[in-house]
Parts: C-alpha cells; structure tokens; sequence
C-alpha cells in the first residue's frame, strides 16, 4: 500500500518579478515500511521535496498524499496536527532543545504535542533510548553529546510518537563517515523493528548505498527511480 | 498550560544575564512604585488626617454664601438658632452622620495689657467639638486630663500667637470685639491653653466657648457660623455628602433660594489639590513603570524570537501547532513580568517596612516638622503586580504573535 503518493507535485517560488522553478511535475510513490533515499547534487529539489511530502510547504500544481490524505491544502494549523500525529522528522543539524535534556527532548512530542499521560511517556521515551543506544545519556544535554550522539537523540525523538514516516534530510551532512553509517544503519534498524517508513535526502555516495529505493533528481525533475536495493521494498513511480 | 509554563521558565534561563538584567529592571520599577506609592499615600492620609480630624472635620455646612466670603468671617451670614436647629434635625436624621458641632466663628483683637493683635477665634461646644475633632485635643497644651475642652471664661491660643505675645496658659488676655450692629465689645479671659499650629484653613486659629463668644458678640441666644459634621465611614463620605446636599437643598428662604450649603474638607482645604496632584504624580510614575516594562519585555521577546526562529521551524515541524508557539513565548514574557514584579514588591515592601520602622522625619512648609511612618496597602501591592503582569502579556503578544506566524520552511532554513 502507497504511503506516500506524489501526484505531479511542481514547486515554483517568486524571486522579485522572476519565478524560479524548484520542482517540475514529480510523480513518485512510497511504500509502507520503505526505506527510500533522494539523491542528487545541491540544488537538485531534494529538500523542497521532502517538504512538501512533510507537510512543511505546499506544492505550486499537483497533489502529495500521505496515509491517503491530500496535505496539499492544508491549513497551517491542520498541517502541524497532521504532522505531529503521522510524520516524524530528523534534520541535518539536529535541532534539538538546547534547553532540554535528552530525555526531555525526545518526551517533547508526546507531552507538547500529542498530549500523553505521564506513564505512557515514560514508558515510550524509555523504549526509544534504549533502541536508539543512548538511554545512559538521558540526563545529558544537547551540548554535553558528540554529533552522533545528538542525531541519536533526533532519530529517537522522531520515533517517538510511532509515526507512519520519518522524513530526514540530510541526516548525516554534519556527521563522520563512520557516525554517518552508524545513524543510517541505526534508521534502518528502526524501520525493521518498528516498520517505520523512512524517506531521506542526501548527496553523500556511500550513503545511498544503503538504501533499499532510490529517487534521482536532477534540475528540480525525477530522472531516475530504483527499487528493490540491497534487499529493500517495493517502490512504485510514475 | 503547566508544561508550557515549565518549557517557558526554561527557555528564560537560556540567556541568565540577559533575563536577569531586564527583570532586574523591572525589580527597581516595581520596587521604586511602590515605594513611591507608600510616602505618598501615606504622607496624603496623615495631612488629610490632620486637616479632617483636627480641624475642619469631613462635612461642613453653612449659611448659602457664608464660604464665599469666610476669610472676613461675616457675622451677617451666620445661622440664627432655628435655622441651625433646622439643619441640625436634618443631620441628625441622616444614618452616615456620627457626630456633629456648631461653631460661632469670628474675627477681634487680642490683648495681653500691652500688645495688641488680630485673632480668629472659633466658639465651640466643648464636648461636641471633641466628637468632630477628636485629635484636636492632642494638638492642645496646658489642658488638664479630663478638663474640658475650653471652659467658661478661657480661651486656647494659637502657639504663633502665644510665642509673640508671651502668653503662657493661666496668663490674662482680653479679646475685643465687634457684633454685627457695629458696637464693641470686651471680654476678659483666661489662657486655658496653647494649640499647636498645623497646615490648612484654621490651623493658627484660638478656641472660646461658644457661650463666650455669643456674650462678646452681644447675641442673646448665640448664632452658628459652621455646623462641623464627622460621618460614620470616611470612604462613604461622597455618598453621605450626595444625601445631605438634596435634603439641605430643601431648606429655602423666604426668596425661595436655597438657605443653606454643604462642603467637604476637600472643598475647603487648599490641601485637596496637593492630593489630588500627588494621586497625578502616581499615575505619572506608573505609566513610566509601564513604558519601562513594555519596552523591556517587548525587546527581549524580539531577541528571543530573532535568535530562535530556526528552533521555532523544529517545534512547528514537529506538530506544534501556531496557537502553541505563541502561547510559548508569551508564557515566557508572562513568567518573567509575575517574577520581576514578585521581587519587586518584594524590594518596596521591605523597604517601606524599614522606613516605617525607621520614620521619616521632613520640614514640611512654615516649619512644620511632619514625621511619615509610611505604609502601603496591599491593594496597591497586589494592583502594581498586576498592571506589570499584564502589561508583561500584552508586550509579549506581538512578538508571540511573529512567530506564531512564521513559515516553519522559511523557520528551518533560517541560518
């Protein structure tokens, strides 16, 4: 079943009396439980993709639905309740808290957000450290960790809530080869123990390897897509 | 709301210098507020204190046009005896009243045998007048415990006069006088005691039986100048005042105009314009309590928001909807409006304790020495808090508001 759907999404932005296209007519789909990467260099469209897909913007032409909802014209109030209860996201620069700890970071979706009880927060917070490694550092602040720590904790807090897909763009642009590999194995994993679906961009070669869907942009256009790498799912496209 | 709170108080801790001296700022607003508030209020009820319960009392009432032309004392204006038992059934019947006095007020000259002076005197009911003016009493010296006011035969002396003629109480004075038909009169008295001088209309005035002064005005049954009234509640003094001017407004003369008037002490105390400029100065002083903390608050705020918008992008990214954002940010001006102005009236408060531990002791014109031990009510505590508090909201509003409505692409990418 398609997840996501993108229905000749196109992205124009106005720069002064000129309009810049960002996305031509995309038309791709994900499926549940994908494990699915963007490629391609600077400036390709990657991340004005994966906002569009994450509820952060809306497409200039066609349509992007995610869990089968049409999120292309929604409020930007209906945006954020949709995104806090289906999407999951991990940036490139971690954004986390740097007033919260670790514990607080990753509870924030669920306590400021979705509202849980005590209990089930502790509870969920708990099984989230633990499966992202990084439980003996919940007391610790952001600015006490090293950067693989830090995108642990991001990862962790975009699972959190049990979303239906994590969206992360760039995750491993700040990172060391090595901790980059770390975090994106650490994805995976996820997405095999929770079937998480997880859609992220990078530019990174020997991160691409991993992923199981591969969409190629070049030019703000998708000018290639591959499925079923490295053992991953299916993947449809247009 | 209490984690929204929670997440404020935190984010305020951020930038511990920067909070701290903006709440400082408004610690010294508040605390120098309220202070204010204090010496000025209280030095206000001392002097109204002093004019209403020494002098002049709350109410007064007098013949129509006697007011007018008080500085000259006119007998021809005074109250015949029907009339003034007209006016006193009329008080009588009005539930605010608590006690009231008659006074036959005039003007003569003071001899002590050799030096000769002016003199305004008020002829008073002993008894009646310690009803009105109970501190008068403790403004009088040379009295005796459980003498009487002023008796037969006696006359108070104003202290300026006293000094200058170097009259000490029990020392012969005579006072002379002219009626209303133009002949003189002489009177001999006796100093029956030294009242001490204090600000207003009457303050360097000499007291007489009221019996005396009708025998040195040659009145067969004495006549009333002013019917001095204290009411039951100061605070309803307006509202018993409304209700004795309607019915006092019924006593017509023969003309049919009205007979009689009605004053508060604020009417005849030059004080009540002090008072009402210091009650100005307060507010003066509050609005710039208010301008400090707005422009604080609203500066910190902006900051706030400048410095984060990429972190407010990852709260709107992550389900947090706009309403939250701005609830988030005016939280934390809130929070930090309720502390600042917590330990400000801290601050004013403890220091009005000490001063009134301490008093204050200041010349207050024509020497008077006033000594203030000054107290603030919790009225004015609570009502300054609250004004910072809210104007603390309402700074944060707009800045709350900006980025409530920020983009969370734009947010995100924000550098």
């Amino acid at each position: 079943m398609d997840l996501v759907s993108v229905e000749g999404a196109g992205k124009t932005y106005r720069l002064g009396e000129v309009e810049i296209a960002a996305l031509w007519d995309i038309n791709l789909s994900v499926k549940e439980g994908a494990f699915a990467c963007l490629v391609g260099p600077s400036g390709s469209g990657k991340t004005t993709l994966l906002n569009l897909i994450g509820c952060l913007d809306q497409p200039s032409s066609g349509r992007v639905l995610v869990t089968g909802q049409d999120t292309s014209r929604l409020g930007r109030r209906e945006a954020a309740i949709f995104r806090g209860q289906n999407l999951g996201f991990v940036f490139q620069g971690f954004n986390l808290l740097p007033v919260l700890t670790v514990y607080e970071n990753v509870e924030y979706p669920l306590l400021m957000v979705k509202r849980l009880p005590k209990v089930q927060r502790s509870e969920a917070v708990a099984r989230v450290l633990e499966a992202v490694g990084i439980s003996d550092q919940r007391d610790k602040y952001p600015d006490q960790l090293s950067g693989g720590q830090r995108q642990r904790v991001a990862v962790a807090r975009a699972l959190v809530g049990s979303p239906a897909l994590v969206l992360a763009d760039e995750p491993t642009a700040n990172l060391d080869h090595a901790t980059a590999g770390m975090v994106i194995a650490l994805m995976r994993q996820m997405r095999d123990q929770l079937g998480t679906t997880f859609i992220f961009s990078t530019h990174d070669p020997r991160i691409v390897e991993q992923a199981e869907t591969l969409f190629t942009l070049s030019d703000g256009r998708l000018v290639d897509t591959k499925a079923g790498l490295a053992g991953g799912q299916e993947v449809g496209h247009a | 709301m209490l984690n929204t709170l929670r997440l404020a108080f935190k984010n305020l801790t951020r930038y511990k210098r920067r909070s701290l001296l903006t709440g400082l700022l408004i610690v010294l607003g508040v605390g120098a507020v309220i202070v204010f508030s204090g010496l000025s209020d209280s030095f206000k009820r001392l002097m109204i204190g002093q004019i209403t319960d020494s002098m002049l009392s709350h109410l007064q009432v007098h013949k129509k046009g006697y007011v007018a032309s008080i500085d000259n004392l006119p007998l021809n204006l005074n109250l015949p005896p029907q009339a003034y038992q007209r006016v006193k059934a009329m008080l009588e019947a009005e539930p605010g009243v608590a006690a009231l006095a008659p006074r036959l007020k005039l003007g003569g000259m003071l001899s002590n045998f050799e030096t000769t002076t002016a003199v305004r005197i008020n002829g008073i009911e002993p008894q009646a007048e310690d009803q009105v003016v109970p501190d008068l009493r403790g403004r009088v010296s040379g009295r005796q415990p459980g003498q009487a006011l002023v008796g037969r035969g006696e006359i108070l002396l104003p202290e300026v006069l006293a000094r200058g003629l170097d009259l000490q109480p029990g020392a012969e004075v005579v006072v002379v006088a002219t009626n209303r038909e133009g002949s003189v009169n002489g009177l001999p008295l006796r100093v029956g005691g030294v009242v001490a001088s204090v600000m207003g209309p009457g303050g360097r005035d000499g007291y007489m039986h009221i019996d005396d002064a009708a025998e040195l005005l040659r009145m067969p049954k004495p006549e009333i100048s002013e019917v001095v009234v204290r009411v039951k509640d100061f605070n309803k003094l307006e509202e018993v005042a409304g209700r004795l001017k309607t019915e006092l407004e019924q006593g017509k003369n023969p003309k049919g105009l009205p007979m009689f008037e009605l004053h508060t002490w604020a009417d005849l105390a030059p004080f009540a314009h002090i008072a009402r400029l210091i009650d100005l100065m307060t507010i003066f002083i509050k609005a710039i309590l208010v301008a400090v903390v707005l422009i604080s608050i609203l500066n910190v705020m902006m900051m706030s928001v400048f410095e984060r918008v990429r972190e407010i992008g990852t709260l709107m990214a992550i389900g947090t909807t706009p309403g939250k954002v701005a609830r988030l940010f005016l939280a934390e001006g809130f929070i930090l409006g309720l502390a600042s102005s917590l330990a400000g009236a801290a601050l004013g408060v403890g220091v009005i304790a000490a001063l009134h531990a301490t008093k204050v002791s200041f010349l207050f014109g024509m020497g008077q020495r006033i000594v203030l031990a000054p107290t603030v009510g919790a009225g004015t505590v609570v009502g300054v808090c609250l004004i910072v508090v809210a104007v603390a909201a309402l700074a944060s509003l707009q800045p709350a508001m900006k980025a409530a409505r920020l983009e969370p692409v734009e947010a995100l990418r924000h550098v």
